[in-house]
C-alpha cells in the first residue's frame, strides 16, 4: 500500500509525497467509512445491534453510525427475512442508494429463504437486489457479520475505481 | 354467568336465529345463522346480564371440501362480568360473505379485514372492505385450503444449475 508513514517520517512529523495506485487510495477509503442502512427485518437484527453495541464495535472498522436514510448510506444489510410485500420497498430503498453501494444478505432468510420455503417469503434477496457477501446462519452471530464485512472490504478493495461496476 | 345459561339465554332469545350450541371441554360455542348475527350480538352487546363488551378475536376456518365450507368465530369476553362465549357463523363456498359486526363492535374492523385477505369470507356492510396482510394486488387467499403454499425448490450441489436458471435475477 506505501500509505504508512516510515518511521523517519514519524519521527520528524512530515509526511512526505506517497505514491500509490488511485484504485488503492480510493478503495481503502471507501472501505474505511462505510455506512451501513439499518434494514433489520427479524431476529438478525438483533444481532445486527449487537455487532453494532459496545461489546463487538463494529465502529472499529469505521461503521461508527448505522444510517437510517438510503441516502446517507453505501451498504445495506439485510437482516432477516423478506416478504413479497416488503420487496418492493428494499428494492426501492437500493436504487435511492447513492453509488457505490454494496448488499450484503445477513443470515439464511436473507440468502436463500430459510426455513420459510412458502408463498409469503422471498426466496432470497438476490431475487430483486444484486448481493455481494451472503452470511449464512439463523442468526449468524457478530463475529460472523463482521466477517461478512471484512470479506466484503475485500471484494471491495479489488475493484477497479474508474470500470463500472459489474452485477 | 355459565356459559351453558349463556348460551340457553341466547336459544329463548333467538329459537330461529341460534342454530346449534355446542359444549367441548367446559367451552361453549353458540352457531348462529348468519341472517341473525348481528341481532344476536347486538343482544350479546347491550343485554343486562351479558354484557359483552369485548371481542376478543375473530377466526377463520376453512372446512374445505366439506360445505358450508367456512365458518368464522367470535370469541366475546365481557370485562365488567368476566364471562365469556364463541359465536360460530358458516358461510357457504359459493357465496362466502357475511354481516360485518362492525356496528356493534369497531373493533371487528381488522380482524374482518385480516379474514377477507386469508380466507376470502367478505363482510357485507364493512366500511373498508381491503385487504389488510398481503399486497393488494395479490390474487387468491393463501389460508384456503385449495391454496398451494408456493414451495420453491432448494438449491443443491446436484441441481445448482437448473434451479439457478428459473430463479428470477435482479437488473443492476
Amino acid at each position: 500500500m506505501g500509505v504508512m508513514p516510515t518511521s523517519q517520517e514519524q519521527k520528524t512529523g512530515e509526511l512526505g509525497i506517497i505514491t500509490t495506485r488511485l484504485d488503492e487510495a480510493v478503495n481503502w477509503g471507501r472501505t474505511r467509512a462505510m455506512w451501513p442502512m439499518l434494514f433489520g427485518l427479524a431476529c438478525c437484527a438483533i444481532e445486527m445491534m449487537a455487532t453494532q453495541a459496545s461489546h463487538y464495535d463494529l465502529s472499529r472498522f469505521g461503521m461508527e453510525l448505522m444510517r437510517a436514510s438510503p441516502r446517507q448510506s453505501d451498504l445495506m444489510i439485510v437482516a432477516g427475512r423478506v416478504s413479497r410485500k416488503m420487496a418492493p420497498v428494499l428494492r426501492r430503498l437500493y436504487d435511492q442508494m447513492p453509488a457505490p453501494k454494496w448488499v450484503i444478505a445477513m443470515g439464511d432468510c436473507a440468502s436463500c429463504g430459510g426455513v420459510f420455503n412458502n408463498y409469503a417469503i422471498l426466496q432470497g434477496v438476490d431475487e430483486i437486489v444484486p448481493v455481494d457477501v451472503y452470511i449464512a446462519g439463523c442468526p449468524p452471530r457478530p463475529e460472523q457479520l463482521i466477517h461478512g464485512i471484512m470479506t466484503l472490504y475485500e471484494k471491495v478493495m479489488k475493484e477497479h475505481v474508474l470500470a463500472k461496476k459489474q452485477p | 354467568m355459565e356459559p351453558m345459561a349463556i348460551a340457553n339465554t341466547l336459544k329463548e332469545a333467538f329459537p330461529q336465529g341460534v342454530q346449534d350450541i355446542l359444549e367441548y371441554r367446559g367451552e361453549v360455542t353458540v352457531v348462529v345463522r348468519r341472517e341473525a348475527l348481528v341481532e344476536v350480538a347486538q343482544l350479546c352487546r347491550d343485554d343486562e346480564d351479558l354484557q359483552f363488551n369485548y371481542l376478543s378475536d375473530l377466526a377463520g376456518v376453512d372446512y374445505y371440501p366439506a360445505e358450508p365450507r367456512f365458518a368464522v368465530n367470535y370469541v366475546l369476553f365481557s370485562l365488567r362480568l368476566g364471562h365469556s362465549i364463541r359465536l360460530k357463523a358458516y358461510a357457504p363456498g359459493d357465496d362466502p360473505v357475511l354481516p360485518t359486526l362492525t356496528g356493534v363492535w369497531a373493533g371487528a374492523n381488522w380482524p374482518e379485514r385480516e379474514i377477507f385477505d386469508m380466507f376470502g369470507v367478505s363482510f357485507k356492510g364493512h366500511a373498508n372492505m381491503r385487504r389488510i396482510l398481503m399486497p393488494f394486488d395479490w390474487t387468491g387467499h393463501p389460508h384456503r385450503k385449495d391454496y398451494p403454499l408456493g414451495y420453491e425448490e432448494v438449491q443443491f450441489s446436484f441441481n445448482y444449475e437448473r434451479v439457478q436458471r428459473q430463479k428470477p435475477h435482479p437488473k443492476e
